[in-house]
């Protein structure tokens, strides 16, 4: 993989590369991960999995497994705290929600789902034990195919409904700060006779929608419009794969709960514990050094933790739960696959006037998810619609659950606008890359509906750069009149464009200079695999001006003191966390200014920190940085962190007093002003390879351009686009789930058969990638995330490229294995089943 | 009783250092012995708890069935050879390359290091209900859950199915075929030998097994006779992925031709029915016919005759023909480089 040069001016560390302190580690072996852990006394702990898709447990007889010798305690749903209501450390009231998700269950609404865990000495006596348990079984009714449950007559997947609806929120009452958001609830909703006969025809029907915003008149935009293309597409249901299970252990000690687990975000994952038990989260101490991946699947681990840490304490023993791959596939998440439908006008030079986007998605038993929004959002910013409606059914199957996934929804829609846009340019005879730069988003450009008539809007969008950096290096014009066909080949390139959230705001940063002078970083972002829980914290060297060398990174153990951490989802944490290093960073100076002038005399603002030092301007008396740390304990108060800053948050402050008396102790709040939501972006280029009398195909080379303001990491950076842009072509090759729909029941549980792509699949060593290095104007080193807006366009890009190479009759679905090129070659018809889920 | 798909049950592990040894395990235990070669195919149904077997003969520490000697102008292979050293071997790169073709398109490197000559071709199918454990025919039920109006049959047979659809996924088989390998058994009656062809079973004759071989016997090498040494050959394996993926259709041949005409042909496929096919008729259809394009266009059309497709397959059969075509007429490549 070519590592290009990203030019950031004026930076000495940001935009440079460098080897992270776990980097050594990582390749070597040393690493510790959830499942190397042990613990004296420690047992471990296996999982009942349902064997139905949808029942109910009317009676568990487990005499004979604890009989067992070695065996020590089941647990059962029965044992679980119930939901509770919680507040976020914004002071917002969240309700508890019967409906929710947790480690156990007595009604499994999917088939995997588990029902038990057994505690024993080894996990081949638990899982013996398993073996012994009779659970006498009430059969539900059930759905894995969101058509069929939507079908008039069809079966509900949980017994009251089979879509979720979510109300809109209630007006605060006055004097009351605002509730939280309202829980979801469940309807039964059926298609009409009139829409169960237009699905019949293979076209998904744009029935009433559970969900919808607009803005503009889109039937004005209708009207202007010289050419309007109506196109449905199915995007897969994709596991996330994460190399390392969500395997956790626990133990209690003196009432707090250490739980070594895989999770994305080291402090956020203490609340989301806390929550999950119904204890208050400084009983909670997570560590999680190393995570083997998340992509969206471990934001705060997974709520399968509390099993192991129920039973620990139950038995009074640290309790190990290792999650087979199998088990992963169940409980370890997937991005909810979509039936989508485009109606699409655009005037002769392809602008797009008006668009009609309707979704159906396939969210599994728990939910809903946020992706069905997500793609509306993303598609309005991607491809600036004039006039927009967008509308959307959350369907509830029983499939297992499904969760974030890099670039949740903004994938699927791309992947189901983005034919469309193809068939428009190829209709209107443009070009393709001119009809993506003509409709691309620039500057505040707005993103999903209109509340009184006003929209969203982003902090910066830099989209035509990025095309035509990409053309440029993708050599399309030239490539864009290569011969197409040539022996048994076909060949054919493709463009897509895509976008994502890249950043929150207002999270905390911490860190101590000690009397030796160094800068001892506190990191609470998960180690997940992007380096961002380091890249992020190079900020505060580069404001303090001290070598790399001198800081030191403490991350992924909350008894550590670690501050108040954005989560690392939506690839927000380069953009809050860099926000928070600076503010952080800003706070030290300030501080050791004014320890300066209270020492060599004048005010702070005759001093500047460079050099490890701080030092009167333009030369003259000063302190060392080792100095400065010893005055600073001195001081006391808010130097040493005696006194804690009042606009931190609770667990920042929790920090701030474990680490008082070290040293200088700087300690903020990110209250920079930020106008817009913070997007990225990337235009993919791919080039295909197919074989006419086989179906194969080939990527063969890809060029991916990304609009993410500063590049702090580039090395870093270039392992998110291949690796994020590989797991969008996963979705194009061969990755999805299969379901036999008559018995409720996965097929394609284990890698082998549910084909993630792997390095053999990818044109590693034809990947380029570039940023159009232009800097997010909200933000204050200008940085955005990167790891979602990859997946859309790598996938697109590849499909767009088949039907360059194909034409447009091949497929209406995703993913597009050989079969379906093959048949729809042999047959002149698409190969492939236009509507029909997990196939 | 709640069912498990995790954690190895116990089992009794017998290691034998010769081959009579374990022949003598596998006669006291009977049918409660679970012969390990790699361990590819058998970790899975063990750790999936599925089968279930008292006693396990790991043969690794049988040296005598490793290695790969000349033999009257061919090859005995050991049936513990690995597939990496019956890849990188140069007797087989030099003179039956069509082997080594076929047995690097197996699995991925990691797999072909652990996994053998001899499991590669006695694994069981990858049917994924009946990897499942779901009691189909194929393991003693009354039902092939894979030819149900809802089944998902995408990678089942298109040939010689009886009651059960499953495919053999063997890619080493194909080539063993066509270059007219013999295997060696050996049982409590001594040593036998049977053609490749003849050593791997459909449900017509067992549905329960995929080979020849019972459960008393062991399969101790494989022979392969000079016959088709530097032949033409060809093999290719379709697959969704580049690596570890089994064989939607795979096709080996071998071809004696002289003055551009078909002289001598062997031809199989498999990923298209429960054992690999050789392509009798296609064989005898070609000799004396030039090797081209025509020819394999004919060729293909006659291979896939009598398929029949399940609800997800079709597929396979342009796939085979097609494969059948470019295996005598070969492939047009395209003309630019990139």
């Amino acid at each position: 993989m070519p590592t290009n040069k990203v030019n950031i001016p004026n930076y000495r560390l940001l935009g440079k590369n460098y080897t992270t302190p776990d980097m050594v580690a990582k390749v070597t072996g040393k690493s510790k991960y959830a499942e190397d852990f042990r613990a004296e006394g420690m047992l471990f702990c296996k999982l009942l999995l349902s064997p139905l898709p949808h029942g109910r447990v009317k009676r568990i007889d487990a005499s004979a497994a604890l009989a067992m010798p070695g065996v020590k305690a089941i647990l059962t749903a029965d044992e679980l705290p119930p939901p509770a209501p919680f507040i976020t450390d914004d002071g917002v009231m969240i309700p508890a929600d019967p409906r929710a998700e947790r480690g156990l269950t007595n009604e499994p609404l999917y088939q995997g789902e588990p029902v038990l865990a057994v505690a024993a000495v080894d996990e081949l006596t638990a899982a013996e034990a398993i073996e012994k348990i009779q659970i006498d079984w009430e059969r539900l009714p059930f759905a894995v195919d969101p058509m069929v449950t939507l079908k008039p007559g069809g079966p509900n997947a949980r017994t009251d409904g089979n879509v979720w609806v979510v109300p809109p929120p209630a007006p605060p009452k006055p004097g009351e700060k605002p509730a939280g958001p309202p829980l979801p609830q469940v309807q039964d909703f059926k298609w009409t006779d009139a829409e169960y006969a237009e699905f019949k025809q293979g076209k998904l029907p744009m029935s009433k929608p559970s969900m919808e915003w607009s803005y503009g008149d889109i039937e004005a935009g209708f009207k202007k419009a010289d050419l309007v293309v109506d196109e449905a597409f199915v995007t897969p249901n994709t596991s996330h794969q994460c190399m390392e299970t969500r395997t956790a252990m626990a133990y209690w000690q003196n009432g707090k709960v250490f739980v070594h687990c895989s999770t994305q975000s080291t402090a956020q994952t203490v609340p989301a514990i806390a929550r999950w038990l119904s204890i208050d989260q400084t009983n909670v101490v997570v560590i999680s050094e190393y995570t083997g991946g998340g992509f969206g699947s471990k934001v705060t681990s997974g709520i399968s933790l509390t099993i192991p840490v129920l039973l620990s304490k139950k038995v009074n023993a640290p309790v190990m739960m290792r999650v087979s791959r199998e088990e992963e596939h169940y409980i370890g998440r997937a991005r909810p696959g979509f039936h989508g439908r485009m109606k699409a006008g655009f005037t002769k030079d392809g602008r797009l006037v008006a668009l009609d986007m309707f979704v159906v998605t396939d969210g599994g038993p728990y939910g809903p998810q946020g992706d069905a929004n997500s793609s509306g959002r993303i598609v309005s910013l991607c491809y600036t619609p004039e006039n927009m409606r967008w509308r959307g059914v959350n369907v509830i199957t029983n499939t297992p659950p499904r969760g974030a996934q890099s670039q949740p929804g903004g994938a699927q829609g791309v992947m189901i606008m983005e034919p469309v846009m193809n068939k428009a340019a190829n209709k209107l005879g443009l070009d393709q890359v001119a009809i993506r730069r003509i409709n691309a988003p620039a500057g505040k450009a707005g993103i999903g509906g209109a509340i009184k008539g006003k929209r969203d809007h982003v902090t910066s969008a830099f989209v035509q750069e990025a095309l035509d950096k990409g053309a440029e290096l993708f050599r399309w014009n030239e490539r864009k009149s290569q011969v197409k066909k040539s022996g048994t080949k076909a060949r054919g390139i493709g463009v897509a464009v895509s976008a994502y959230s890249a950043g929150s705001i207002g999270f905390d940063g911490l860190f101590v200079i000690k009397p030796d002078g160094k800068i001892y970083i506190q990191s609470g972002v998960g180690n997940l695999g992007t380096e961002s829980m380091i890249d992020s914290h190079r900020v505060v060297a580069e404001v303090l001006g001290v070598p790399w060398e001198q800081c030191v990174v403490t991350w992924g153990n909350t008894a550590k003191h670690l501050p108040w951490t954005c989560p690392s989802g939506g690839s927000q944490t380069i953009h809050a966390m860099t926000r928070a290093a600076h503010a952080t960073a800003m706070d030290a100076k300030q501080k050791l200014q004014e320890i300066a002038a209270m020492d060599l005399g004048g005010t702070p603002a005759d001093y500047e920190v460079g050099g490890g030092r701080v030092f009167r301007k333009g030369g003259g008396a000063g302190l060392t940085f080792a100095q400065a740390a010893q005055r600073a304990i001195k001081l006391g108060g808010k130097y040493d962190g005696h006194e804690v800053p009042e606009t931190v948050s609770r667990m920042t402050k929790a920090s701030v007093t474990g680490l008082a008396g070290q040293g200088l102790l700087a300690a903020a709040k990110d209250k920079y002003k930020r106008d817009g939501i913070t997007n990225s972006y990337v235009a993919g280029f791919a080039e295909v390879e197919v074989d006419l009398e086989t179906g194969e195909y080939r990527i063969v080379d890809y060029v991916g351009v990304a609009d993410v303001g500063t590049v702090i990491h580039p090395r870093a950076f270039g392992g998110q686009m291949f690796g994020r842009t590989s797991l969008g072509w996963g979705h194009a090759l061969a990755q999805k789930w299969v379901y036999d729909q008559h018995y409720g029941a996965p097929l394609a549980k284990r890698f082998y058969n549910s084909k993630p792509p792997t390095i053999l699949d990818v044109p590693v060593n034809n990947f380029k990638w570039a940023a159009v290095d232009i800097p997010d104007p909200e933000t204050p080193v200008g940085a955005r995330g990167i790891g979602e807006p990859p997946v859309g366009a790598g996938a697109s890009a590849v499909l767009n490229a088949l039907v360059d190479a194909l034409g447009e009759n091949i497929f209406r679905r995703a993913p597009v294995t050989l079969d379906i090129i093959l048949t729809a070659l042999e047959t002149g018809k698409p190969g492939d089943d236009p509507l029909t889920a997990h196939i | 009783m709640a069912v498990i798909r995790d954690v190895m049950p116990a089992f009794e592990l017998f290691q034998p250092a010769t081959t009579d040894d374990a022949l003598a395990l596998l006669a006291k235990y009977g049918s409660d012995a679970w012969v390990l070669a790699g361990g590819l195919d058998s970790f899975d149904w063990l750790k999936d708890r599925i089968k279930r077997p008292k006693v396990v003969v790991d043969m690794s520490q049988a040296s005598g069935l490793r290695g790969i000697k000349e033999m009257n102008g061919g090859l005995e292979i050991g049936a513990m050879t690995t597939l990496t050293e019956v890849v990188r071997h140069p007797l087989v790169k030099e003179h039956f390359s069509l082997l080594a073709e076929g047995a690097e398109l197996a699995a991925s490197p990691q797999i072909r290091n652990q996994g053998t000559i001899g499991g590669n071709v006695s694994q069981d199918t990858r049917c994924w209900y009946y990897r499942s454990g779901w009691k189909c025919y194929r393991a003693g039920g009354n039902i092939c859950f894979a030819d149900t109006p809802t089944a998902i049959n995408r990678e089942h047979a298109i040939l010689d199915a009886d009651r059960c659809v499953a495919v053999n996924p063997s890619d080493s088989a194909p080539a063993l075929i066509a270059l007219d390998a013999q295997m060696v058994i050996r049982g409590p009656g001594g040593e036998r030998v049977v053609n490749a062809q003849d050593y791997f079973v459909g449900p017509d004759i067992n549905i329960m097994r995929m080979t020849v071989l019972k459960p008393n016997e062991l399969l101790t090498a494989i022979r392969i006779p000079g016959t088709w040494g530097g032949a033409k050959f060809y093999f290719e394996k379709i697959r969704d992925r580049q690596v570890w993926d089994f064989p939607l259709v795979n096709i080996a041949a071998a071809m004696k031709v002289s003055g551009g005409k078909i002289e001598q042909i062997r031809m199989a496929v498999n990923g298209v029915a429960a054992r690999p096919l050789r392509l009798t008729a296609v064989e005898s259809a070609v000799i004396g016919k030039p090797a081209d394009a025509a020819t394999g266009e004919m060729a293909g059309k006659i291979a896939i005759q009598g398929a029949v497709a399940l609800r997800f397959n079709a597929y396979k059969i342009p796939l085979m023909r097609n494969l059948v075509k470019r295996a005598i007429g070969g492939v047009q490549e395209a003309a630019w480089k990139s």
